[in-house]
């Protein structure tokens, strides 16, 4: 938006403030990750930036807190103020299972439910997608405590399975929104054509419908990820010691004492999810193009 | 050929000869069972796993059927009794069978429930317990004042009353300050008790400060992002999407690494010269830091919906406003704002959902007086074991939320929900 040549002094006082405060928003917005980054590489214990680090001395950074997150503590330094363990390892890798397994069952009901939900004539179509959605406006700790009563009768609490099912509770329904949304845009008459050009109904899904919802289902399938493995209150309620996550040992290691060793951990996950992120809007825009809508 | 004509005046029939209606009938109710087939797995999941679980939860918060299994002699001793006068034989016999036959688990689980009508119910009944096997009776009385003397204390007595129905009100009274009396009046508790309505003004305070904040920070933006040409707004909604994607955690350690009193805003204060060195600012561990840190965590959800909607309106119609003869600032007020109210209700109910309910970010950066109602119930939850009250108070908060949910689908409508 730029400001018209015959803009008064006054309105022109008035659009860099208003420039200015915008700047300043989104820098609080992202400034926190963006201060985790360096610190992580501090070569001192500390949480604040040393005068070496500000002089850009070499000497004031290394990557100790890296190699004690993935348990190597051959370093002279890190043998110092880190304890060895793989905590950290472990950590990942139950993240990982649970967030893969939970996502694969999040997306195949999700799915299902949003090829049915999208269809003509389905009675009730209201209450069961305000049903489908509610996990994400019932706030965690609720949703957490009821699952530990129930879980407790079926014996699912502190079990791999049962931590794996409260999660896939959780992405459902983003599944299920996001691929909704990219049904709204299909047109039907699409696979009515395929049907009179001789195509079998499972063919035609598969040929016509697949690729056009693909790029929902995948999105869909990346917020069930990302919520999984992001996800802290159902793992301090449900998981046990066998469960524990990343975002548990972050949560632990942040109620002790911080060390940079955590901040290393923070940087990675945000490198993960600027990934994400990136994959999330070429999927948008390959959708986009394929059902020939321009990017807007 | 099968076909036969329609009668004129006949029903219309199709190429097999049923009548069309039938047979749209017929394919309506086939379209209708094949939406359901692939509804229902799914839906059954979420009932089993979810809406049962939350139900679970509704049933534990009225749930008083304890008392009723361990001491049904004593609780109908206790109806026939006048309240006031002291304790006969026959009470104190009801109470010495029941403990007897009772099983020595869910004696101490109740021990736990009476305790919260009355303190020093548990280590009464522990102690009787234990002392009650020696005791040949009747009579009870003499025998059991003796094992401990507040068994003459008739306030014990009376707190029975609380607990003689098997479903109870008493956690949601409790979860709002409130208790029984013996007689099941209701009265406030006692003083230096009162901590539930303090944290339930404070949990909606702090909803209420953060949503009010988002607007305040999310509107210049999301304005700057609609009117920006597409290839700088992308660039720049980067910004707000990044937070959104990254994880929770990682964001409040940000925080914490930032707010700490050696943290990087004291420090910047301090080199810049705002601030004295022994007059760094305390902003973590407190009320001012839930609500920064939430005010950040939660900033993503006002401004995509209050972009979204700005977006649709057209620059144009300002542009008319001023050609009118409006100033800027009127054509803003009077033009530009009205249209974007359906982006802030709805950015403002998502803010006050999300707010009300969170718990991880006040237990970690809240201290002692930036928790939350949330907090209470995880302590409940993991620590006191006094489920009731958990699941009490999370009924309070649950229907709240879906009063609000309730509201923004009116609004907005859930199925218009979008994501990133």
């Amino acid at each position: 938006m730029a400001l018209p040549l015959y803009a008064t002094p006054g309105q022109r006082i008035w659009h860099y403030c208003y420039l200015t405060i915008c700047a300043l928003v989104l820098f609080f917005l992202v400034s926190p990750l963006i201060v985790v980054i360096p610190l992580s590489f501090n070569s001192a214990p500390f949480l604040h930036f040393t005068p070496e680090m500000l002089m850009l001395d070499p000497d004031g950074y290394s990557t100790v807190w890296y190699k004690s997150l993935f348990g190597m503590c051959d370093a002279e330094g890190a043998s110092l103020w880190t304890s060895c363990t793989d905590k950290w390892k472990v950590g990942a890798f139950n993240s990982l299972i649970i967030a893969v397994m939970s996502t694969v069952l999040a997306t195949t009901l999700g799915t299902l439910a949003a090829l049915g939900l999208s269809r003509d004539h389905v009675p009730f179509r209201r209450v069961i997608m305000g049903l489908m959605i509610s996990p994400l406006i019932v706030p965690l700790i609720i949703t957490a405590s009821g699952m530990f009563f129930f879980f407790a009768k079926v014996n699912l609490v502190s079990t791999l399975p049962g931590v794996i099912l409260a999660h896939t509770i959780l992405g459902l329904p983003f599944v299920v929104i996001t691929v909704t949304s990219t049904l709204v845009g299909f047109d039907n008459t699409l696979m009515k054509a395929a049907a009179t050009l001789g195509g079998s109904p499972v063919y035609n899904f598969f040929k016509i419908q697949v690729p056009l919802v693909a790029p929902g289902v995948i999105s869909g399938a990346l917020f069930a990820f990302i919520t999984s493995f992001d996800e802290i209150v159902i793992i301090l309620f449900i998981g046990g010691p066998d469960q524990h996550t990343l975002p548990w040992q972050m949560w632990s290691g942040v109620r002790e004492e911080i060390s940079p060793t955590i901040l290393a951990a923070a940087t990675i996950l945000v490198l993960l999810s600027i990934a994400l992120l990136t994959t999330l809007e070429l999927l948008r825009r390959r959708s986009e193009r394929l059902r020939g809508i321009s990017p807007a | 050929m099968s076909t036969s004509p329609a009668k004129p005046g006949g029903p219309v029939l199709t190429a097999d000869g049923t009548p069309l209606k039938t047979s749209l009938e017929r394919s309506l109710k086939l379209s209708k069972l094949r939406a359901l087939g692939l509804i229902v797995p799914p839906l059954l999941f979420l009932i089993i796993l979810f809406v049962i679980p939350i139900g679970s939860l509704l049933t534990r918060s009225v749930d008083d059927g304890l008392s009723n299994k361990v001491l049904p002699k004593t609780l109908a001793a206790f109806e026939r009794w006048d309240k006031t006068s002291e304790p006969d034989e026959s009470m104190f016999e009801a109470v010495a069978l029941d403990m007897k036959a009772a099983d020595k688990l869910e004696l101490s689980k109740l021990g736990t429930r009476m305790n919260y009508e009355k303190s020093g119910w548990r280590s009464l009944l522990k102690i009787t317990a234990r002392g009650l096997n020696r005791v040949e009776g009747p009579p009870y009385k003499p025998a059991m004042l003796e094992l401990n003397k507040r068994w003459g204390d008739i306030k014990f007595w009376q707190s029975l009353g609380a607990m003689k129905d098997p479903v109870t009100l008493g956690y949601y009274l409790k979860a709002v300050d409130l208790q029984y009396d013996g007689n099941k009046n209701i009265m406030r508790v006692k003083k230096h008790n009162r901590i539930y309505q303090m944290l339930w003004w404070r949990t909606f305070l702090v909803s209420l400060i953060v949503t009010v904040g988002c607007l305040v920070l999310a509107y210049p933006v999301a304005h700057l992002l609609a009117t920006l040409p597409l290839r700088l707004s992308n660039l720049l909604m980067i910004c707000v999407l990044m937070p959104f994607w990254t994880s929770l955690l990682v964001r409040i350690v940000s925080w914490m690494v930032m707010l700490q009193r050696n943290g990087v805003v004291n420090d910047s204060l301090v080199s810049l010269g705002l601030l004295h060195d022994e007059s760094r600012l305390s902003m973590m561990y407190n009320f001012a830091g839930t609500v920064i840190v939430m005010t950040q965590i939660l900033l993503p959800f006002m401004i995509l919906p209050i972009y979204s909607v700005m977006k649709t309106i057209p620059s144009s119609y300002m542009k008319a406003a001023q050609n009118l003869g409006a100033t800027p600032a009127l054509a803003f007020i009077k033009v530009y704002m009205p249209q974007t109210i359906p982006g802030v209700g709805a950015g403002c109910i998502l803010v006050f959902i999300v707010a009300i309910g969170y718990y991880i970010t006040p237990e970690l950066v809240g201290g002692k007086d930036g928790r939350l109602i949330g907090n209470l119930i995880a302590y409940h939850m993991q620590n006191s074991l006094n489920w009731g009250l958990a699941a009490a108070m999370g009924t309070i908060l649950l229907i709240a939320i879906l009063t609000l949910y309730w509201v923004y689908d009116k609004l907005v409508g859930v199925d218009n929900m979008k994501m990133g």
